[in-house]
């Protein structure tokens, strides 16, 4: 079945992507794909939604949505811990089918590298194929799961992809893949912090220690209203990025990320200070979110390489305030 | 819980009005060096708000027959902007302009409106919060400052402090206990208008640890209210206050407190090592901060436009703004003095220390960050 985006907004289109999820990327589905499942029933569902098309052009027979029509939707895949590279392979697909390319099936991922190696690149493992930045043009290849290494953290699913014989060639947006994969990780971050959020005050609100719920103590209290100040941050920082038409800005990109990533330490330090021991089983949800927090922070470039990005170009900027410089970074409606 | 965080953008008329404020600030702040500039809403220049009064930009929000604009509270943001971004000496009008007028066009009776919002929006007269008293910080309900009746109007008695600017201003709408004691809290309090020319009334400059003197304690020995000087209803004061302080806290001023400094420091960088990797990250840092955190504080606004009263998205925003605020001259301190043979100007030296100094300020003015943090906890279901 798939939904006709283009007499829906991007709230109407939600609703369904957010039960699809729910019913079908919940922790337990999740587990079962990090465990080594392939998570057919999952994949086969975006598939079959239509969502994976949402940002073909409508002549290729996509919705032709632009990245600020699905900002929400990525904010719900790192909410859902969604374990395929769904976002990343609606922009491939969105890609190829704007260079009349042939489609292939399964997952795509997006990666960026000025070498021959991307490091640790999230959800390697699942996907089918990768839409590789080089610096000077973009170029599809297979994965070849067999030759990954294993991941490096328990229950991962990121891999070093190595560049290989391309399948093709395309011509390279002009802020590259990194930026906009920065973009959807931001979005990403976000949706997971907001669902920690919930699940740490959740939890504040039921643990009883000294004879009340922890949440009761003004200690606590304080370490959660710093994570919603976090997280709020996060969900606008993360927005700067997915608000832009159609491929971010390498500022508002830079923005999104290295402020998402900077948060998103924070953010798990306190869901995991405030669950206590029960926090560090395996058998609890939390690590779950917390993991991919750590592991999207630093993909495609953590706040230390996106504040360098962006410094470099508020200093090649002649404006002299920094309050006009930064009120240019969010896109305009 | 925190929907209300979109992305906004300002509507056009509003962002129009920047091109021909700039030009007015830049021509009365041409003198003033960066040190001075870093002041800001602690800059008191009577002119300059003169001048915004006449040529139209204070009052943005208030009604025409009372000599406002009738724009909505994005036209007070871009305004704010403006001015803030540059360290404009915007003390003299800043809290009647933001606050107290608000205050009386809601809570005032017709004769209050008329006797004070003209003026406000010309300018010309000036109103300073009295709040806190030496017992009662955080805890405001516990104010002992008290007005009891007599004849037609009130006595007042009592003693506020940290009011900036009562020096120079005219009029305090303070919070004082009309019934009851200390025990009945939020019951019992009232505002009131009062001039601080009236006998009674004594004023005494604090000088601050920068040397500056901006807020006072301020005396009242058997003042003589009249009745009208009652704000609103006798009794609401807690529930009037609690509306003030989301006027207070709701605006842009919380995060561009360090905004001169970062300038003038961006300024040196660019000059003597623009290609110095780690101030190259801060930078970038702060103004992906900047960016992130304006676009948070225009999202509060929108609530302000559509009418709501958005006290815990303001709480969650002022925390942040503050802390970021207080986070640029330390981490500039840091930049400057990992260089320690680098010539720095005597501008900079000078902006560096005294926001360095005076940074502390900015979580305690306007409600503490735990008391913040208190009310976002509530909003949360915590409390
Ligand atoms: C520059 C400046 C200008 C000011 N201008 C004005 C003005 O114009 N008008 C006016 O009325 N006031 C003004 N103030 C006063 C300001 O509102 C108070 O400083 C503020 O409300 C805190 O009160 P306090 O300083 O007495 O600190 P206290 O309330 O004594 O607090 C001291 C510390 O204890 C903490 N604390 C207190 N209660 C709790 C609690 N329940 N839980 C956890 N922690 C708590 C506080 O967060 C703080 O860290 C100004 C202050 C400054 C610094």
């Amino acid at each position: 079945m798939a939904w006709g985006f283009a007499d829906m907004d991007d709230i109407t289109f939600l609703e369904p992507f957010e039960r699809l999820l729910k019913d079908l990327s919940s922790p337990r589905q999740v587990r079962a794909i990090e465990a080594g499942e392939d998570g057919h029933a999952l994949w086969s569902g975006i598939a079959e939604s239509g969502f994976l098309d949402a940002l073909m052009p409508e002549a290729s027979g996509g919705a032709g949505l632009a990245l600020r029509d699905v900002g929400l939707l990525v904010e719900a895949l790192g909410r859902y811990l969604t374990p395929f590279p769904v976002a990343e392979t609606m922009v491939a697909r969105a890609l190829l089918a704007q260079e009349g390319m042939a489609m292939p099936d399964g997952a795509i991922l997006l990666a960026a590298m000025s070498g021959d190696v991307a490091r640790n690149v999230p959800l390697a493992l699942v996907a089918r194929h990768a839409l590789i930045d080089t610096g000077s043009a973009i170029v599809l290849q297979e994965i070849d799961r067999d030759a990954l290494p294993r991941p490096s953290v328990h229950g991962g699913l990121a891999a070093d992809i190595r560049l290989a014989d391309p399948i093709l060639t395309l011509p390279r947006p002009l802020q590259g893949l990194r930026a906009m994969q920065a973009v959807l990780d931001a979005a990403k971050m976000a949706g997971v912090a907001a669902r920690l959020l919930e699940m740490t005050v959740a939890y504040a609100n039921e643990r009883v220690q000294f004879g009340k719920p922890i949440g009761k103590q003004q200690a606590i209290q304080q370490q959660l209203a710093i994570m919603a100040e976090k997280t709020v941050m996060m969900r606008m920082a993360a927005r700067i990025g997915t608000g832009c038409a159609e491929w971010p800005s390498l500022a508002a990109a830079a923005t999104a990320k290295s402020v998402t990533s900077a948060a998103a330490v924070d953010v798990a330090a306190i869901a995991h200070a405030v669950h206590g021991a029960i926090g560090i089983s395996e058998e609890h949800d939390l690590q779950l979110y917390t993991r991919r927090l750590q592991e999207w922070r630093v993909a495609n470039g953590s706040e230390g390489y996106w504040q360098r990005q962006l410094g470099d170009i508020r200093l090649a900027h002649d404006a002299s305030s920094s309050a006009a410089f930064a009120r240019a970074i969010p896109p305009t409606a | 819980m925190f929907d209300k965080f979109t992305l906004r953008a300002l509507p056009d008329e509003d962002e129009a009005m920047r091109g021909p404020l700039r030009a007015l600030i830049a021509a009365r702040i041409a003198n003033l060096p960066a040190d001075r500039r870093a002041r800001s809403w602690l800059g008191f220049d009577r002119d300059l708000s003169l001048a915004l009064g006449r040529a139209g930009y204070l009052g943005l929000t208030l009604p025409r027959r009372y000599g406002g604009q009738e724009k909505s509270a994005y036209a007070r943001f871009v305004v704010a902007e403006e001015l803030l971004s540059v360290g404009a000496p915007v003390a003299a009008h800043w809290i009647a302009d933001r606050q107290s007028a608000q205050l009386i066009l809601h809570f005032g009776t017709e004769a209050q409106r008329e006797a004070y919002l003209p003026g406000i929006c010309r300018g010309e007269i000036y109103f300073c919060i009295g709040m806190s008293e030496p017992g009662s910080g955080s805890d405001l309900a516990s104010v002992r400052t008290r007005a009891e009746r007599s004849g037609d109007g009130w006595r007042l008695n009592g003693q506020k402090i940290w009011t900036t600017f009562a020096q120079h201003d005219d009029y305090m709408i303070a919070l004082v206990r009309t019934s009851g004691g200390a025990a009945d809290r939020q019951q019992g309090l009232s505002q009131f208008i009062i001039d601080l020319k009236a006998p009674g009334v004594t004023v005494r400059p604090i000088v601050d640890l920068t040397g500056d003197a901006h807020f006072a304690e301020v005396f009242f020995e058997d003042v003589a209210l009249p009745a009208e000087a009652l704000i609103g209803q006798e009794g609401a004061g807690w529930a009037q206050v609690t509306a003030e302080l989301a006027f207070e806290r709701s605006g842009p001023e919380r995060i561009f407190s360090s905004i001169v400094l970062l300038d003038t420091w961006i300024a040196h960088v660019r000059e003597v090592r623009a290609k110095d990797v780690a101030a190259t990250a801060l930078i970038g840092r702060l103004c992906a901060e900047l960016a992130t955190l304006r676009a948070m504080s225009l999202a509060v606004t929108a609530q302000l436009v559509e009418g709501e009263s958005p006290v815990i998205e303001a709480s969650l925003v002022k925390d942040l703004g503050t802390g970021f605020e207080q986070s640029i001259p330390a981490l500039i301190a840091d930049d400057l003095g990992s260089h320690p043979d680098e010539t720095v100007s005597p501008e900079l030296a000078r902006t560096l220390a005294f926001v360095t100094q005076i940074a502390p300020s900015y979580s305690l003015r306007g409600g503490t960050r735990e008391i913040l943090r208190g009310i976002i906890a509530r909003g949360l279901g915590l409390r």
